[in-house]
């Protein structure tokens, strides 16, 4: 789509993008610090990724290719509009398929193909504090994370385990950035936290309602918090997609009728498309190892899938209601809260 | 219960010099100055607004004095820098407030409340925390049966003991109690006493006890000090100070407790 010359480069004015890329610019100095930064009105409302793509359109150039994911698809509505937005205000490319994108947009997943490095992954983050729910005053928080006063924080995992036996946590899972600050990794299933550690990808979060942006430089550490008895556990639901066989990648569920009928499908779809069109339906388990190299042997079937948008993916989300995929669905401990 | 190096007999160990606070043109306190040496209890008395409350807040570091000294173990905490008050704040001293309100987390769990502590200077182990807080709780005679309810549920008097466990468990040597039988009633406070005179000596703490209950400083302070106005107008062994008071306000206040 060509660029609508109504508008500046990516919505935003100069002077505004250039005061995000001073912020962040700052996070990405200070891993896991919240900067402020003047969020702008932006043409959607709070909750739909305002952070996320005031982020994007500081970082967005000409050149770049940019795919938008929402809970891990690329065709619902939050995604959909998110991206002809860019179409029309910057007239860059666009693409489904995560190996050839150079910006990801995404609300509450981290895609399954493994990212590589020059790529940039943009959160939309609705609450950036983790210790909001449980210190209610902003001044009280900032003092606490200058002064690394986190017991708090394992306050909350120990009333998980005494109420459920276990860390019930499962989205929002509260990480330790290179041992220094606690930060909430946006309402990600704690399945993707082993993914934020050690990733070749820059790791931007904006939270637009909160105007603040944090951020993980490539290859930062991240811990998520436990107890030495009570490990840490990414968790998904049991058993493989009915689509693609994947037994290891992360699953919504999915009602198919009025019976309780019901299946799972991989949450991310560009991965779920590559894998059935790759015919991989023998599940060698195969799916991808944390963040093994940036070049994998998919990378074909992966670009095959981008050019055919419309693929199995698809089907998945006709076959499950007439909801936009992802959006109904009550996946895990999900979808409580919108990206900001 | 644990070992703390035992700082020299003849070394105070918080030791107060000319402590100022002003509200404004106001004297909340003024030119307050004593020594408190390991395993003694201070009491604090006096009528509402004399700055008793304004002291224990200047003394543990929730409030900045605007002149004085207060020396912790050989260290200057009004000087200290806040990361170091805090650590002290969590390890080497408890505060216990009048309302348990104030001192608890009441959407947290009894467990989870005692725990907070021990998670804040760094345990790791859910079963370790979850068995020093049992451990705890029995030690202020809540049933171990009730570690996972919220305080929300407990009794008054229950609630003041939970604070109590929360705040020692981490073994501090100086605890300050800003009235803490206050608002309960007289054979709860009967029983808090007891527990409170029994862990003092069980553990060896240091207090500072701020209440206008005489009752409460004659069954647990070694020595009173007695404020009006801002300032200490009178000071002394306790046996001495309530039964031989000096000074006309101790005098007056000595005599307005009802004989039973």
């Amino acid at each position: 789509m060509t660029r609508d010359p109504a508008y500046n480069f990516a919505y935003l004015d100069e002077s505004t993008k250039r005061m995000i890329r001073r912020a962040i610019l700052k996070a990405v100095a200070v891993p896991g610090y919240q900067v402020p930064f003047a969020s702008r009105e932006m043409p959607m409302p709070y909750g739909w990724g305002t952070g996320g793509v005031q982020v994007t359109a500081a970082c967005l150039t000409p050149d770049d290719t940019l795919k938008v994911i929402d809970q891990g698809a690329d065709d619902t509505t939050n995604a959909v509009s998110i991206r002809r937005f860019f179409q029309r205000t910057a007239g860059i490319a666009t693409t489904t398929a995560t190996a050839e994108a150079t910006i990801i947009q995404t609300r509450h997943r981290i895609p399954e193909t493994p990212l590589r490095e020059g790529q940039i992954l943009v959160y939309q983050v609705p609450i950036p504090e983790p210790l909001r729910f449980l210190e209610p005053r902003e001044t009280e928080t900032r003092t606490m994370h200058a002064l690394e006063d986190y017991g708090l924080m394992h306050v909350k995992l120990y009333e998980d385990i005494a109420r459920h036996g276990a860390i019930a946590t499962a989205y929002a899972y509260p990480v330790r950035v290179e041992g220094r600050y606690v930060m909430d990794p946006s309402p990600i299933p704690r399945f993707d936290n082993p993914k934020l550690s050690m990733n070749p990808a820059l790791q931007l979060f904006g939270a637009g309602r909160e105007q603040r942006i944090h951020a993980l430089p490539p290859y930062t550490g991240v811990v998520s918090l436990d107890f030495e008895d009570h490990p840490f556990e990414p968790s998904k639901a049991p058993g493989a997609c009915a689509l693609c066989g994947s037994g290891t990648s992360y699953l919504d569920e999915v009602v198919t009728d009025d019976d309780g009928g019901r299946m799972f499908v991989c949450s991310d779809t560009d991965f779920c498309a590559a894998r059935v069109a790759a015919g991989a339906a023998d599940d060698s388990g195969a799916a991808p190892p944390p963040h093994p190299s940036p070049t994998r042997g998919e990378g074909g079937a992966l670009g095959e899938a981008g050019a055919s948008t419309a693929g199995p993916g698809a089907t998945a989300g006709s076959l499950a209601s007439p909801l936009p995929r992802g959006e109904g669905m009550g996946v895990g401990g999900l979808a409580v809260e919108d990206g900001a | 219960m644990t070992a703390h190096p035992a700082p020299a007999d003849d070394a105070p160990l918080l030791s107060v010099r000319g402590l100022t606070r002003r509200y404004g043109a106001r004297v909340g306190c003024e030119g307050v100055a004593f020594d408190l040496w390991p395993g003694e209890v201070l009491g604090i008395v006096g009528e509402s607004g004399s700055g008793k409350s304004t002291l224990l807040s200047c003394l543990a570091g929730h409030m900045a004095p605007d002149a004085g000294q207060v020396v912790f173990d050989g260290r200057d905490t009004v000087t200290m820098a806040e990361p170091e008050r805090r650590r002290l704040a969590r390890t080497d001293w408890a505060f216990v407030h009048q309302n348990p309100r104030d001192g608890l987390r009441m959407g947290v769990s009894a467990g989870g409340n005692v725990g907070e502590r021990l998670m804040a200077i760094g345990a790791r182990h859910y079963g370790a925390i979850r068995a020093q807080a049992v451990d705890w709780m029995g030690r202020v005679e809540i049933a171990a049966d009730r570690v996972d309810d919220r305080p929300a549920r407990f009794s008054g008097g229950m609630q003041q003991r939970l604070q109590i466990a929360r705040n020692l468990v981490t073994g501090p040597r100086l605890v300050f109690m800003d009235e803490p039988t206050g608002g309960l009633d007289v054979s709860v406070q009967a029983r808090l006493l007891d527990l409170l005179r029994g862990l003092v000596r069980e553990m060896g703490l240091s207090a500072v006890i701020v209440t206008h209950d005489l009752a409460v400083v004659r069954l647990l302070a070694d020595r009173l000090m007695v404020m009006k106005d801002g300032r200490v107008v009178e000071q002394g062994l306790t046996d001495q100070v309530l039964d031989d008071p000096q000074h006309a306000y101790t005098q007056l206040l000595v005599s307005s407790v009802l004989q039973a």
